[in-house]
């Protein structure tokens, strides 16, 4: 894991005391609310519909136990207790004080932690692959340039301005499983035909009222240049992103506007005026970070693991979720664990500082140290060996961190809504509890087989119902709360934007037409096919009937 | 409005003329972009000092051809929230502008180092604020992890600080030509 030096500390610690007096100055009234409200976002300081919220980085969503646990103390100290886990791989407490935040600061600064542009029209957190460094599947692990960009991008004189917000993803597997092309930009690392490895720079993604799959703008750029390129980009999107209508200001409407051919003509000229050609400062600082992320050391073990098939035979509850929760590792007798945070009838991203406690703990004892939060709102335990995945189960099952539903119809993503957002239109959070009650037998789970279920409380998407197989969006309709499906929508390498299927329910519907849909993929499927490839295949005509014929 | 350079409120020796007044003897006068160009001809034999009025959507590239005459360029921020001229002003430097780079408009304490760094080298600014106040935001931050900034005494690049041999000097930012 990356590890703050001297720099890196006193960054964080000058943003600190920065932010203190900015707050000072706001309680005194010599800052007016429009003034400071630009800079406490920068922060990830908003006020919603209750208090205020602050949003923690979690950069490229990796962890220590000991960040885990600060993050717990934090939860109990200043918060109610709980935290909320969030799409882009932060967290966020919802009932934080202003007078409070840069104590919260400081406390987050001890374990190389910070707030920092987690809001704001500026360059967000970094996301990434949720797995990175132990996925089978990966070609290298994408956080050392997470990392370096995080650094790059946090506090950009030039780009802290911007006409919008601006989030970049990064995988460094061929199965993406952060999203990139629903990003401003994402990058893919790939290898080509000589074996040199290079990135798939990406452009004009979103989500939102208008959303977007990326369009490539380069498909194989050295690492070297990626800093530079980026810039290139940014500068492109300051000068020329519209800033008339905060709802066309995203960098998706301007690569639409001005066409993806004339955008990579402009960035490309960008670049080419660039005036530091050398990049060995950047190559020496990417070599640096990136011995932070060696792997760290595994045993070697057989790739048959006896005690864990046993225990598979001895425990059914078990043998169920180590099924559904873990997921190849690429080391021998090595596994990956998803914990669920999403039991039945909860609230998605949701865990108590004692649950936060407890997955520090068997971090610490079973996988390096480390943990991830996953773009899907739940919690990873990286490097796990096979043989402890019994132990670990049984400390989850109290915990009630056991559910054993990740990837499945329960693992709902969902924005916090109208209970918390003052932005949104209708609530998300009941309507994620209903389904998963409707579905907590995991019988029904596992016959259904994958399916993302996605909600957003408002047409903004933070739940990403866009690119959900199931996508529920919660209007305002005179007063009351509906609720629009759409189907067919996907965040990975074959990204999808999904489809309206016809009118709308009311919020204690949703559950039932839900129903109603995976009923009828059941029936109609081939064997083995998930629902995505099922719907690509039907189409939307069958499950318009199953939800509007008979009414 | 007072005008702030090298961390002091000095008299602006400017004088600033729209797009009909005429045009003085001598001295140093700015002009509207729209009339520099336009009457470049006649501009181009003015014995005193010139310079020129940005607005935000202007290209770095048109005022480029320009720039080698001018001693003072002025981009606007229309609103603090509206960071276009970041970019026009680190283009402009990057074009080897060594001039003064004047930022107007709503310039507030907490953008004052972003400015600085990017390359502005004075600021019309608000009543609002005493003095102390803007030295207190010059030096918010004693480190940028981004390359090529334009750095006061005290500020350090932390990739340089890390890599170089021998890091970049610090040096006044008017002395140092090294944008990018």
């Amino acid at each position: 894991m990356y590890r703050y030096d001297e720099f890196d500390h006193q960054f964080v610690r000058e943003r600190t005391a920065q932010f203190r007096d900015q707050a000072d100055r706001r309680l005194s009234g010599a800052l007016t609310e429009d003034e400071f409200r630009p800079l406490r976002l920068m922060n990830g300081l908003y006020l919603q519909l209750h208090a205020y919220m602050l949003r923690v980085a979690i950069p490229y969503g990796t962890l220590s136990s000991r960040q885990m646990r600060q993050l717990a103390y934090i939860a109990d100290k200043w918060d109610r207790g709980y935290g909320h886990f969030t799409t882009r791989q932060n967290i966020q407490y919802n009932w934080i004080k202003l007078e409070d935040t840069a104590d919260i600061l400081a406390a987050l600064a001890e374990v190389e932690m910070h707030a920092i542009q987690t809001s704001g029209n500026c360059i967000r957190n970094v996301t990434t692959d949720h797995w990175a460094g132990a996925a089978a599947d990966e070609i290298s692990d994408p956080r050392p340039v997470g990392e370096l960009l995080r650094q790059w991008s946090s506090l950009h004189p030039e780009f802290s301005y911007l006409p919008r917000k601006f989030k970049i993803a990064v995988t460094g597997a061929p199965n993406d499983r952060a999203a990139v092309k629903v990003h401003d930009i994402g990058l893919r690392l790939h290898k080509n035909d000589a074996g040199a490895i290079g990135w798939e720079v990406m452009v004009g993604g979103g989500q939102g009222r208008t959303p977007m799959i990326a369009v490539t703008v380069r498909d194989f750029l050295p690492e070297k240049e990626l800093v530079a390129y980026i810039e290139a980009i940014m500068r492109v999107y300051n000068l020329y992103g519209r800033r008339d209508n905060k709802y066309k200001a995203r960098i998706k409407i301007l690569v639409h506007e001005i066409g993806a051919e004339k955008f990579k003509a402009e960035v490309e000229a960008e670049y080419a005026r660039r005036p530091e050609q050398t990049t060995h400062v950047e190559e020496k600082e990417l070599q640096r970070i990136a011995a932070y992320f060696a792997p760290p050391v595994f045993e070697k073990l057989s790739r048959f693991t006896p005690a864990f098939e046993e225990a598979k035979l001895l425990h059914p509850g078990f043998a169920r979720w180590a099924r559904n929760n873990l997921a190849a590792h690429r080391v021998d007798g090595y596994t990956i664990v998803n914990i669920s945070l999403k039991p039945e009838g909860g609230i998605p991203g949701d865990a108590t500082a004692e649950q936060m406690r407890l997955m520090a703990d068997l971090a610490e004892r079973y996988s390096h140290d480390e943990l991830r939060v996953s773009h899907p709102q739940n919690i990873i335990l990286p490097h796990v060996r096979k043989d402890d995945a019994l132990a670990i189960w049984q400390a989850l099952v109290p915990a009630e961190l056991a559910t054993a539903n990740y990837g499945l119809a329960g693992d709902i993503i969902a924005c916090p809504g109208m209970d918390y957002c003052s932005l949104a239109t209708a609530r998300s959070i009941p309507i994620s509890q209903a389904i998963s009650r409707k579905f907590a037998d995991l019988d029904v789970q596992e016959k259904i087989g994958p399916v993302k279920i996605n909600i957003s409380g408002c047409i903004n998407a933070c739940g990403h119902h866009h690119v959900g197989h199931i996508g529920i969006l919660g209007l305002d309709k005179k007063g009351e709360e509906f609720y629009q499906i759409t189907l067919g929508g996907s965040s990975t390498e074959s990204a999808s934007i999904g489809s309206i299927l016809g009118p709308g329910f009311a919020g204690h519907e949703v559950a039932g037409a839900i129903e109603k849909i995976l009923t009828t993929y059941v029936k109609l499927r081939q064997p083995g096919e998930e629902f995505l490839y099922a719907y690509r295949r039907l189409g939307p005509q069958p499950f318009k009937e199953a939800l509007y014929a008979a009414a | 409005m007072p005008l702030l350079k090298n961390n002091a409120f000095i008299q602006d020796s400017w004088v600033h003329l729209g797009a009909e007044d005429p045009l003085p003897e001598g001295g140093n006068v700015s002009i509207p972009f729209s009339r520099l160009k336009n009457e470049w001809e006649s501009l181009a034999k003015f014995p005193g000092q010139l310079g020129t009025l940005l607005s935000n959507t202007d290209h770095a590239e048109d005022v480029a051809h320009f720039l080698p005459h001018l001693a003072l360029v002025i981009l606007p921020f229309p609103a603090f929230v509206d960071g276009r001229a970041y970019s026009i002003a680190r283009q402009i430097r990057l074009l080897g502008y060594r001039g003064e780079l004047r930022a107007t408009g709503n310039i507030l304490p907490d953008q004052f180092q972003y400015m600085a760094q990017v390359g502005f080298s004075s600021f019309e600014v608000s009543e609002r604020f005493p003095l102390e106040v803007w030295q207190q935001a010059s030096k918010q931050m004693s480190l940028a992890y981004q390359r090529g900034l334009y750095r006061r005494v005290g500020e350090a690049e932390v990739w340089s600080e890390r890599h170089e041999e021998t890091a970049p000097e610090t040096a006044p930012w008017e002395e140092q030509p090294h944008a990018g």
